[in-house]
């Protein structure tokens, strides 16, 4: 049986697309591609079709009776995030399945006079695989793409400020369905998918939700935990972005499961247009009768609540998110009591990840069994993860769990670039997962398979999904300061082992990059990390650690080369870089050996000159004046 | 006495903004992050006559308020510059040497990790810990435009850019 309101939007919405829409123009429009320009290319690309004597929307009209004759329209659309942001703007054409990259207002007219009036592509806006030179006119053909599994982001090419076209793709037939389910019957149907949170923790969503609803009590409450806080993640910044109504839905099928009455939707402060897609959708969804009392005549009520965050990374933690809510400090607080007992303003509360809501609707719509057929036994389905770092394509990218870091690195993300930007082939050194909880994977570990038990082995986590990549330029101990240096700054001053011990660590990396520790620093480095994990309430501190520990587990060499030779074997850290200049680019033109306040530098005009390291205090002057990167080191 | 009635009345007016945020949350006293990112954007930082009016209307000590608004990165409680640059340092912008760009602003403008904001108030430098475009990373927010794969001179660039503006307009 399909409900009435749900499909009457639907049949609406397929008879002003087939009636009306000759040409589905989409624009990527998430965070990235904004930045880039992409509304003035929507923009641009109106006026142009209505130039050329086409007719362009940007948004449907279903109130229109589409008696227009042979006219049809241009519908240019905008979508979330498609995931290739360093390739944005992206302009997709419908039919032919066009891709054009980098789009700029400029392009424009070139697209509407060749490909849309005469049907050609516009070869320099094709996409160009770095490493092969191979060109690929449609999505099919991006090696970035088809090596993806797309189950979340599946419509990520949906119009996300369109409840009717999330509606028309089978959007809320999962909601549908769990109303027809008793609250027990959905908890077990998730629990039998195998979902486990995409938080970081991997808890099973629906043993999660079993506890919730054990908990008697006429109040509960459903919160979406959109903090995101792993700087280098943005997996659930473009869910939120570019699918908020799969996210609603979650929310609303977790209400029905726990027996919850109210939600809120708790969002990063650095995601504007998060909160601005997310406040558009819920609006829609009331003005539908999908939110509010008495939901499509079943007598369900959930009512949601959209809240931005203040910039706490801690606020992250399921307790202290819960705090921030009721307008406090965002401090952790023990548990037990979970959430599931006392939560939100002391009522029982579910507290699910963005990634986890999204993939909920799924679940309830084709059932639990075509979702565990994806991905590895003990970690069904599939993971979106955020690929940045050395690494030729950079983006969005959603993989079965137990697929392979090398697949990953070298087929999604076309391999490992050095600093120049080249991709060299040996330049593979490390990808740290999990953010400053994670750790560091290495060469050796390629061809593992990803998922939450295989990570946590190594003393990693999947965590929400940040996977850097980094070349043999980069040094570890930087990167362990690095994560050190955030937890720091972000841990919330409750506990003496997190907050005094973090602030230790970062003062040990230090003595290490600046050339002044000793074998001490590192037994003392271990011992701290050691007390930092236990003595900690919350799992920032108790993960904070991770980093150093896994740096000193697989690059033990590195630390060791910095303590014992003072060196480092990247040559980042400047306090051990030995002063050079390279003979075969200097041109002995004199310009640092008169810029040097100590007169550190020698040589005749002509001849390559040469720097006393004694002498040197590693202004950088020279390194700045010089015209042809000869000099190194300071 | 004259005076001491301006004064008022201009504070007075000063407030009238806060007074419908106030409004607009019932004076909640739950509701004080929301109440003091509005108020926030009203004033562009919250000040130690606004925190206490804050305080009072809601009937919590000033203290608390306080407490919520140094927690939070997100609240300044100093003025900051006209034109705010915030340049990501997130992991994703650290390996792609965020800091370098930092550094040229700072250097630009005289400013540090100590000195952030210039003395006519017209800029602020700070980093901010990942703004979710790490794709295009090093990633910097001039107020609200983002700016994807910046370079050193770039930023600089932007920077010249509005010095040479506000020249020219006077
Ligand atoms: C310091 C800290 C930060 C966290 N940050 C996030 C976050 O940004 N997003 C998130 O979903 N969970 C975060 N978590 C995990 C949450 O506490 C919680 O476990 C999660 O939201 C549960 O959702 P799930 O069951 O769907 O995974 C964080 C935990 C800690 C200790
Ligand atoms: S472990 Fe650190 S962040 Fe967590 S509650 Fe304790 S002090 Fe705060
Ligand atoms: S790390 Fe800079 S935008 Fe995410």
């Amino acid at each position: 049986m399909s409900n009435k309101i749900l499909s009457d939007i639907k049949a609406k919405y397929d008879e002003v697309v087939n009636n009306s829409v000759e040409r589905r123009i989409t624009l990527c429009a998430g965070t990235g591609c904004v930045a880039n320009g992409a509304l003035e290319v929507r923009d641009a690309l109106v006026k142009e079709l209505e130039k050329a004597g086409q007719k362009a929307v940007i948004e449907l009209d279903y109130e229109d009776n589409h008696d227009h004759g042979d006219e049809k329209l241009n519908y240019v659309s905008k979508s979330g995030c498609q995931g290739f942001c360093q390739m944005g703007p992206l302009v997709k054409i419908q039919p032919g399945n066009i891709i054009y990259t980098k789009v700029k207002v400029e392009d424009v007219r070139e697209i509407v006079e060749s490909t849309i009036v005469n049907d050609d592509v516009v070869e320099r806006l094709v996409y160009e695989n770095p490493a092969t030179g191979k060109k690929s006119v449609t999505e099919e053909e991006i090696d970035f793409y088809n090596r993806q599994t797309r189950v979340v982001l599946e419509n990520s090419t949906i119009e996300p400020d369109s409840i009717e076209e999330y509606i028309s793709k089978g959007g809320y037939k999962g909601i549908e369905n769990a109303l027809e389910m008793t609250s027990m019957e959905v908890c077990e149907e998730v629990l039998a998918s195998g979902m486990r949170g995409r938080g970081g923790g991997g808890f099973p969503t629906g043993l999660k939700w079993k506890f919730t609803l054990a908990s008697q009590n006429d109040k509960k409450y459903v919160i979406c935990n959109g903090d995101e806080g792993d700087p280098g993640a943005f997996m659930d910044r473009s869910v939120l972005e570019g699918n908020p109504h799969s996210v609603i839905e979650g929310m609303m099928i977790a209400a029905k499961a726990i027996e919850a009455d109210e939600g809120y939707v708790y969002v990063r402060a650095e995601y504007p247009l998060a909160v601005k897609r997310m406040n558009r959708a819920v609006a829609d969804a009331e003005r539908i009768g999908l939110l509010g009392d008495d939901i499509l005549g079943t007598g369900f009520s959930f009512k949601l609540h959209v809240m931005e965050g203040a910039g706490a990374f801690v606020c992250g933690e399921e307790t202290a998110l819960i705090a921030s809510i009721e307008g406090k400090r965002g401090m952790p607080m023990p548990k037990p009591p979970f959430p599931a007992q006392s939560g939100l303003w002391g009522k029982p509360t579910v507290i699910n990840n963005v990634e986890t809501l999204a993939s909920i609707p799924g679940i309830l719509r084709d059932g639990a069994a075509k979702y565990k057929a994806i991905g590895t036994e003990k970690s069904p389905g599939t993971k979106t993860f955020a690929l940045t770092g050395h690494v030729a394509n950079t983006g969005l990218i959603e993989v079965p769990f137990g697929t392979t870091l090398r697949e990953i690195v070298y087929e999604i993300g076309g391999g490992v670039t050095n600093n120049a930007g080249e991709i060299t082939g040996e330049d593979f050194k490390s990808v740290q997962i999990g953010g400053p909880s994670g750790g560091c994977l290495t060469p050796e570990m390629l061809d593992m398979p990803l998922d939450f038990d295989s990570l946590q082995e190594v003393g990693a986590m999947v965590g929400s999904g940040g996977l850097v990549v980094m070349n043999n330029e980069t040094c570890m101990i930087q990167v362990a300061r690095f994560f050190m240096q955030f937890t720091q700054n972000e841990s919330c001053g409750k506990c003496v082992p997190c907050r005094e011990g973090t602030k230790q660590m970062l003062a040990l990396l230090d003595d290490i990059i600046a050339g002044e520790a000793t074998a001490d620093t590192l037994e003392l480095l271990e011992q701290t990390a050691h007390a930092v994990k236990a003595g900690s309430l919350c799992g920032l501190g108790k993960t904070a650690p991770n980093p150093v520990l896994s740096t000193l587990k697989y690059f033990k060499n590195e630390y060791d080369a910095h303590v014992f030779d003072k060196s480092c074997p990247a040559n980042e850290c400047k306090a051990l870089a030995k002063p050079e200049i390279i003979a075969d680019k200097c041109k002995g033109c004199t310009a640092c050996k008169r810029v040097c306040p100590v007169n550190a530098i020698e040589g005749e005009v002509k001849v390559a000159h040469t720097i006393d390291a004694e002498k040197c205090i590693k202004c950088g002057a020279c390194k700045e004046k010089c015209k042809f990167d000869a000099i190194v080191g300071v | 006495m004259q005076e001491t009635n301006e004064k008022t009345a201009a504070m007075i007016e000063h407030l009238a903004a806060v007074n419908k945020i106030l409004e607009k949350y019932n004076c909640d006293e739950s509701k004080l992050i929301p109440i003091l990112q509005e108020v926030q954007e009203e004033y562009k930082y919250l000040s130690k006559d606004v925190i206490s009016y804050v305080a009072t209307s809601l009937d919590i000590p000033p203290a608390k308020v306080y407490g919520v608004a140094t927690f939070y990165a997100h609240f300044a409680l100093e003025p900051k510059g006209k034109y705010v640059f915030k340049l990501c340092d997130g992991t994703a912008c650290h390996v792609k040497k965020s800091h370098s760009i930092l550094h040229a602003l700072y250097d630009r403008l005289g400013l540090s990790d100590d000195k952030q904001t210039t003395d006519d108030l017209m800029f602020t430098v700070e980093t901010v810990s990942c703004l979710g475009a790490c794709g295009l990373a090093p990633v910097m927010l001039v107020n609200e435009d983002v700016y994807g794969q910046v370079k050193p001179e770039e930023a600089v660039a932007i920077i010249d850019d509005i010095l040479a503006k506000a020249a020219a307009a006077e």
